[in-house]
């Protein structure tokens, strides 16, 4: 058949981004596969969806059904198995967000498919589709392939999720899909696993994603006495201090000055990353600064890849350098 | 309360100069070195703080080489009761569905209450082997887990789920379930010299595949359904420019440049 699914993910009224990404990325995959793309939608009250999905496809499978109002991985995979299970699509497609990553590995298991997760890219070798991901938090990448199911002698069908931000929005054009509403195949209420609410993120006292210049500290820096030297650069640049991830996760830090997918997106005019490798979890919240300065001694660190400059060397001598200079000045 | 807590043995790349393997297929292991995968040491440290709450066991189990005792035996330094190790040759090649088969395997005639599993591991960065396992289990999950409280031992649990951007999804999720857990969650503690003293000790447990009445073709290249083809270094993209020289001399530079720029 050679069919691209493409689950839409959306959150409290929006549709993510990354369905659009996955969507444009699809509409390739589907030619080269030589079948149709659809987008898959299950939710409540989503019409308005439907109709900016059937854009960027060639028809959009759409589930209403009021316990599908908000995510839940268990009523997802009873949807989606039943849903696949009939339409048999090549390649699934599913974003690799906090919702992909609680529902994909579990869905391709009951359904016996072969997954690869975090996909960046995807490539055809002999007529064989190969998965590109990342290993080694971003040190080195991998082909991946989809080996065929053995235990069935159905056509082939694959998934893959996609991590957010790796397929550029394209200006593509309009498809004009078909929307087809789908009677939903559940038969009560979720039994497992029940969703009861959204906590937002608590305010803290500064809002990093305000300030013009963002001075950033990684796990390089040890030990939290050691934060100083970052904080006086910070001082002394004009700038805020924030953190990557385990910075925050060790307390040295407080949670609203954590930078990446998981924490702020800050697009400041000059970020500076302090020993950070450049995992792609942190770089989805600061690659869009204007211009990036990486401190590492490690020159194979990831961060590198989007940095303007580059410092390849100790952090323990060249911030205090750096501090001294930007002071003096 | 009995938990088991899945734990892997993962190199330390993040520092580390890595070379891919001749095979291209891997990467060259003798001179890392390796420890808990930092997810687990998490999961573990949530499994402690139950048996302390509500009393219990904890049990950590691994699939890997013989010097993935270290890692093992560490967490029983902490607490842990008990320890096991899957391991065979054949079990080379595995991706995550293999390893979720090898781990179901042992788990599936073991009582718990909750199993517990890192969100990813930061070799392969998969985040698959505990929905996986608990698909296998028959029993539901929720990844992504940033909080934890137990609403009635064996029954139900309340968890946070950590969404994008800092927001969080609270879920009930019945026992026994998987629960991935994610960085950040607890402090974990460090064992007492005591503890490691004790820990040389104890046994762990060696399963291979007989032992876990599994066949050569669930496991390995033959029970997977993804196979690693070929690493490579990443494409060489606009890299940084890259400034050199004694650190009084790169701050000079670096300053003029952004103030060039104007950004300073
Ligand atoms: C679902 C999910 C969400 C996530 N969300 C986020 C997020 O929002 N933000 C985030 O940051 N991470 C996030 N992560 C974690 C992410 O994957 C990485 O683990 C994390 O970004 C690594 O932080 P780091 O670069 O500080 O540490 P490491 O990767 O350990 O890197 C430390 C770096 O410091 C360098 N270094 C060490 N010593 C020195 C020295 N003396 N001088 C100079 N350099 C030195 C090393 O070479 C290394 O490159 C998330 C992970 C997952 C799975
Ligand atoms: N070889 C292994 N032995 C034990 N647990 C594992 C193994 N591989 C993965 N896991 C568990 O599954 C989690 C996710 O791993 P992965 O799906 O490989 O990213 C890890 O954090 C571990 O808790």
């Amino acid at each position: 058949m050679g069919d691209v699914f493409v689950l839409a993910e959306h959150r409290r009224g929006e549709l993510r981004e990354v369905t659009l990404e996955m969507l444009g990325k699809g509409r390739e995959l589907a030619g080269q596969l030589g079948g149709q793309l659809k987008a898959v939608l299950l939710g409540h009250g989503v019409d308005a969806f439907a109709k900016e999905l059937a854009d960027q496809a060639h028809e959009v499978l759409v589930v209403e059904d009021e316990r599908l109002e908000n995510f839940n991985s268990e009523l997802y995979q009873k949807v989606l198995a039943s849903l696949l299970t009939e339409r048999k699509p090549t390649l699934t497609l599913i974003g690799h967000t906090a919702c992909g990553m609680d529902l994909a590995p579990s869905l391709a298991a009951e359904l016996n498919l072969p997954l690869a997760t975090d996909c960046i890219g995807f490539e055809f070798e002999d007529g064989r589709l190969l998965a590109i991901r990342e290993m080694y938090g971003g040190k080195l990448q991998a082909r991946v392939s989809f080996l065929e199911s053995r235990i069935s002698n159905l056509e082939s069908q694959y998934m893959a999720t996609v991590r957010q931000a790796a397929f550029p929005l394209q200006e593509l054009e309009p498809l004009g899909g078909q929307i087809v509403a789908l009677d939903s195949p559940l038969a009560e209420e979720a039994r497992r696993k029940k969703f009861i609410e959204y906590v937002e993120a608590a305010v803290g006292e500064v809002d990093i994603t305000q300030s013009e210049i963002v001075v950033a500290v990684g796990r390089g820096i040890k030990e939290r006495e050691n934060l100083e030297i970052v904080e006086k650069l910070a001082e002394a640049v004009g700038g805020v201090l924030a953190g990557s991830r385990p910075v925050i996760d060790a307390g040295w830090l407080p949670p609203e000055r954590q930078v990446g997918q998981s924490g702020k997106t800050v697009k400041p005019k000059l970020y500076i990353a302090v020993g950070i490798s450049g995992a792609s979890q942190h770089l989805a919240g600061m690659k869009g600064s204007e211009t990036i300065v990486a401190i590492n001694k490690d020159p194979n660190a990831p961060i590198f890849n989007v940095a303007t400059y580059g410092i390849v060397d100790d952090l323990f001598k060249v911030v205090p350098a750096l501090t001294e200079q930007l002071s003096g000045a | 309360m009995d938990t088991v807590v899945c734990v892997k043995h993962v190199p330390e790349t993040a520092e580390a100069d890595i070379v891919i393997r001749e095979d291209e297929r891997g990467i060259e292991e003798k001179d890392l070195t390796f420890d808990i995968n930092e997810a687990d040491n998490y999961a573990v440290e949530e499994a402690l703080l139950w048996k302390e709450k509500f009393g219990g066991s904890v049990t950590v189990i691994t699939v890997g080489p013989e010097d993935a005792n270290m890692t093992v035996r560490m967490c029983m330094a902490k607490g842990a009761d008990r320890a096991i190790r899957l391991d065979d040759e054949r079990f080379e090649g595995s991706d995550s569905y293999a390893i979720a088969k090898i781990l179901h395997a042992a788990l599936k005639d073991m009582d718990f209450d909750v199993v517990l599993t890192g969100i990813q591991a930061s070799d392969d960065g998969h985040g698959q082997v505990g929905p996986i396992l608990a698909q296998m289990l028959g029993i539901p999950h929720a990844a992504s887990v940033v909080e934890t409280e137990i609403i009635e031992e064996g029954k139900l649990a309340r968890v946070h789920r950590e969404l994008e951007g800092g927001l969080h999804e609270v879920v009930e999720i019945e026992l026994p379930a998987v629960l991935t857990i994610q960085t950040g969650i607890n402090e974990p503690r460090y064992a007492s010299i005591l503890g490691i003293r004790k820990a040389t000790k104890k046994e762990i447990a060696l399963s291979g595949l007989d032992d876990l009445g599994l066949g050569e073709d669930e496991v390995g290249e033959a029970g997977s359904k993804t196979r690693l083809e070929k690493l490579f270094l990443p494409p060489a993209g606009e890299r940084a420019q890259i400034l050199e020289g004694p650190p009084q001399e790169v701050s000079a530079e670096l300053i003029g440049l952004l103030k060039d720029k104007g950004v300073i």
